[in-house]
């Protein structure tokens, strides 16, 4: 009886290290850091991949000769995105929207994203204030049960 | 309309909250007066709960954009069948309908047992009314659907409503997105029923299969609804997002795959304990696991805690929620452990190559998948609580541990259910094996002539024949012995078969329905993709296609303004029709998505995407996709949907043991009066 329990506890051992190995490798071929703008400028930077996470400065989307550049902002700060990447850039891709770009960050302060994400979920919800503030004067508004 | 619905919540709030009690309460006194209105107070939390539903429904079919959830998510060019999606499309009219959803299954489960299981009812109701309690004071306290718009001005606070809603999200736009989320939720929240009944039987000591045997059903269904419902959002995604794949590893995906991959495994060891009263401890563990992971799914996609792409807004809810799957880890757990002496194994393994080691493989498998899938996707977190700095990893991680472990279960798929209960001999090894090793062999063979070099794809068209070999020899046999004995044509007798047996053959169904999706998935290591800018008259090339643009047409809708463009696809020079994918602009959110267009085959998809305007040249940006296989995918998902359904129709075993079961306790009952 012992010894079935063995076997099968090495049958499940050497399934679980094969997949525990696959899982490291893997981890280690796709980790990256994320940081914020913030962070990246403050001198935290990562040598490796890095993922930054910050919000397209409004106006700064520059588009010239098939070449996309903008700054990414975070508060005070911002960075100088280029883009390198080859897929078409997403339909939420605006001035203002969160956007969270992968690449590297080089020696001249330059950023250079291979991919971008963005989501504009922030206008979602701001947008009936600003249709208040727009159409009636008023300072403030809010939800009330 | 606001004031019915917020009195429906703070009704059924209090109605759950007396179950509990009354529930527990009924229990321990054995007081089937206090047990009775404990259930009446689960029928009342549905009435009081629909009711909140309707005040709601109401408001958005009838533009009330006073109601700020309304304003906020829908508007009045929506076509009426968006609109009633809109219930589900934000955080609080979400988290209403997970609540309302409860309630039904809630008191159906109360409905349907009223005179079974006498014991357990009264705390499955208070485990059930106890998640109610939760869901419905989240909903009432946190994230209330009925807040009203209203401005400050001199005057002092005014109401305010504007002329129309924000409108639902562009992407959101898309048929099978109004029936996923309902899907997911009706898997995510059915699992609260047989978490009540494991907890109930842990309470009262009924720990015999009894328990198991109730909830067979009531974890089928959830567990159907949940894979489509996470089908019909790889579908979505497929056809609405526009990068050419169906599943990406998305934190929110992964949500929703790991209760379903906890509850795969809870379905198959629950037949172990039924048929030889090992593995309790292990069960109540899964059940545990996969209720758990279900709330944790609706956290980690409802309190933005993980950055996703299709993260909705980040919320305070998440703290809540972190107390609640606390409270139900802590609950359920220490109760496991002062019930551990009532959990004995009947039996022990007897050996490697039987049905029962079959099972337990596919079990660690399977929470194998779960650990690794649940590691990537909390890792973010884990990093930046442990080293301060937030690490993630993507889809190349996930993929290399879940296609061996994908692939390691499809063989399990086809080769358990031919191991024979306590031990295997060779000779039946021998029997049953060689036919679908011959056939897998044949099929590996010609997939290596037609010149397929990729590993796991290979490998996985390899197990995929393996495996459909071995099911459909099942029914051949068992067709064949009833052929010889009763006379019947082969159709017949494969139709009694599957009839007398519905959970073994339903089971075979599902496990050919697995089989399919990997033929898709298998088909992913074949893509072919290009992009190109296109004006009248320009050609791409991908694979053995060219697509030729004829027109670009621009029109008005009143929802969306929209440009389009008219594609005519050949193959080898000849036609194959047209495909007109859009790029549309919604008014009401002021955002573009782009429209795919998809030619289906059986073979391979020809997938279109409109991805926007060159800001130099004016021409348009196509991207053009070849996915072989991905047909099957969906295939299999409906298959696997159909074999689910089987599996539940009562069978004539099935109906035949009840019927003796019946006949003992009326037996036993009748010593006893004696």
């Amino acid at each position: 009886m012992k010894n079935k329990k063995l076997k099968f506890g090495i049958s499940i051992g050497i399934i679980l290290a094969v997949v525990a190995w696959e899982a490291i490798s893997g981890f280690q071929q796709s980790k990256t850091y994320y940081v914020t703008v913030n962070e990246l400028t403050g001198g935290r930077m990562a040598r490796e991949r890095v993922r930054v996470g910050g919000v397209v400065a409004a106006g700064s989307i520059e588009r010239r000769g098939g070449q996309v550049t903008f700054r990414l902002a975070q508060d005070a700060h911002s960075v100088p995105v280029v883009y390198v990447g080859t897929d078409t850039l997403p339909d939420t891709f605006v001035g203002g929207a969160q956007a969270i770009v992968e690449g590297e960050y080089t020696a001249q302060g330059e950023f250079r994203a291979q991919k971008i994400q963005a989501k504009c979920a922030s206008k979602y919800q701001a947008k009936p204030q600003g249709q208040a503030q727009a159409t009636q004067d008023v300072s403030a508004l809010s939800g009330t049960r | 309309m606001n004031e019915v619905g917020s009195v429906g919540l703070v009704a059924a709030l209090a109605f759950a909250a007396y179950g509990v009690v009354a529930g527990a309460l009924g229990g321990k006194l054995r007081s089937l007066r206090m047990v009775r209105s404990a259930e009446r107070a689960a029928a009342a939390f549905f009435v009081m709960i629909t009711l909140a539903i309707v005040a709601l429904e109401t408001q958005i079919l009838g533009d009330n954009f006073h109601n700020a959830y309304v304003a906020t998510h829908s508007n009045r060019d929506l076509p009426l069948y968006y609109k009633v999606a809109v219930l589900w499309a934000g955080q609080e009219g979400s988290l209403l309908f997970w609540t309302w959803l409860l309630s039904i299954y809630g008191g159906l489960a109360v409905l349907l047992n009223r005179h079974k299981n006498r014991q357990l009812m009264p705390y499955v109701v208070a485990i059930l009314m106890a998640t109610g309690v939760f869901f419905s004071s989240i909903t009432f306290f946190v994230a209330n659907p009925f807040g009203e718009l209203s401005v400050a001005s001199a005057a002092g606070l005014q109401p305010f409503q504007p002329a129309d809603g924000n409108g639902l999200n562009p992407l959101l736009q898309y048929h099978s997105m109004v029936i996923h989320p309902p899907m997911l939720y009706l898997g995510y929240v059915g699992f609260a029923v047989p978490f009540a009944f494991a907890m109930a039987a842990l309470i009262t000591k009924q720990l015999g299969d009894n328990w198991i045997r109730t909830t067979r059903r009531w974890t089928i269904v959830p567990w159907m609804f949940l894979g489509t419902g996470i089908l019909l959002g790889g579908r979505w995604a497929y056809s609405v997002l526009g990068w050419g794949g169906y599943w990406g590893w998305d934190p929110v995906e992964n949500a929703s795959l790991l209760p379903w991959l906890a509850g795969t495994a809870f379905l198959h060891s629950v037949m172990i304990q039924e048929k030889r009263g090992m593995l309790k401890v292990w069960n109540i563990v899964l059940v545990i696991t996969t209720f758990f992971l279900c709330i944790f799914g609706t956290f980690l996609t409802r309190s933005g805690i993980v950055s996703s792409v299709h993260a909705f807004a980040q919320s305070n809810i998440g703290p809540f929620f972190a107390v609640f799957l606390g409270i139900v880890l802590f609950f359920s757990v220490s109760l496991l452990f002062l019930r551990l002496e009532y959990l004995k194994s009947e039996n022990k393994l007897d050996s490697m190559v039987s049905r029962e080691s079959g099972f337990l493989f596919n079990n660690w498998i399977l929470l194998a998948a779960v650990f690794a899938v649940l590691w990537g996707t909390i890792f973010p977190i884990i990093s930046k609580a442990v080293q301060g700095a937030t690490v993630t990893v993507g889809a190349p991680f996930f993929n290399k541990v879940a296609i061996p472990i994908g692939l390691l279960l499809l063989f399990l798929t086809g080769a358990g259910p031919l191991l024979a209960w306590r031990k295997t001999s060779f000779q039946s090894l021998r029997r049953n094996f060689t036919l679908p090793l011959a056939g897998a062999v044949v099929v590996g063979a010609g997939l290596f002539a037609a010149g397929i070099r990729h590993f796991y794809a290979w490998m996985s068209l390899f197990l995929c024949a393996f495996v459909a070999v071995c099911i459909l020899q099942e029914f051949y046999k068992g067709a064949r012995t009833r052929q010889k004995t009763g006379g019947e044509n082969f159709l017949q007798a494969v139709y009694n078969l599957t009839m007398r047996n519905t959970r073994r053959y339903g089971g075979y169904v599902v496990h050919l329905g697995i089989v399919l999706l990997f033929v898709g998935f298998a088909g992913q290591a074949f893509q072919a993709e290009t992009k190109g800018l296109m004006q009248e008259g320009d050609e791409l090339r991908v694979k053995d296609y060219a697509l030729r643009c004829s027109s670009i047409v621009s029109g008005d809708t009143p929802n969306y303004a929209y440009q389009r463009i008219r594609l005519e696809v050949s193959k080898g020079g000849r036609p194959l029709g047209t495909l007109e994918p859009d790029r549309r602009f919604y008014k009401a959110s002021q955002q573009p998505t782009s429209h795919v267009a998809i030619r289906s085959s059986l073979a391979e998809d020809v997938y279109t995407v409109l991805a926007g305007q060159d800001p130099d040249s004016g021409k348009a940006i196509v991207e053009v996709f070849v996915n072989p296989l991905v047909a099957w995918v969906w295939i299999g998902g409906f298959v696997t949907f159909f074999g689910t359904l089987l599996a539940m129709v009562p069978s004539r075993v099935e109906r035949q043991m009840a019927e003796m079961r019946q006949a003992q306790e009326v037996a036993v009952r009748a010593s006893d009066a004696i």
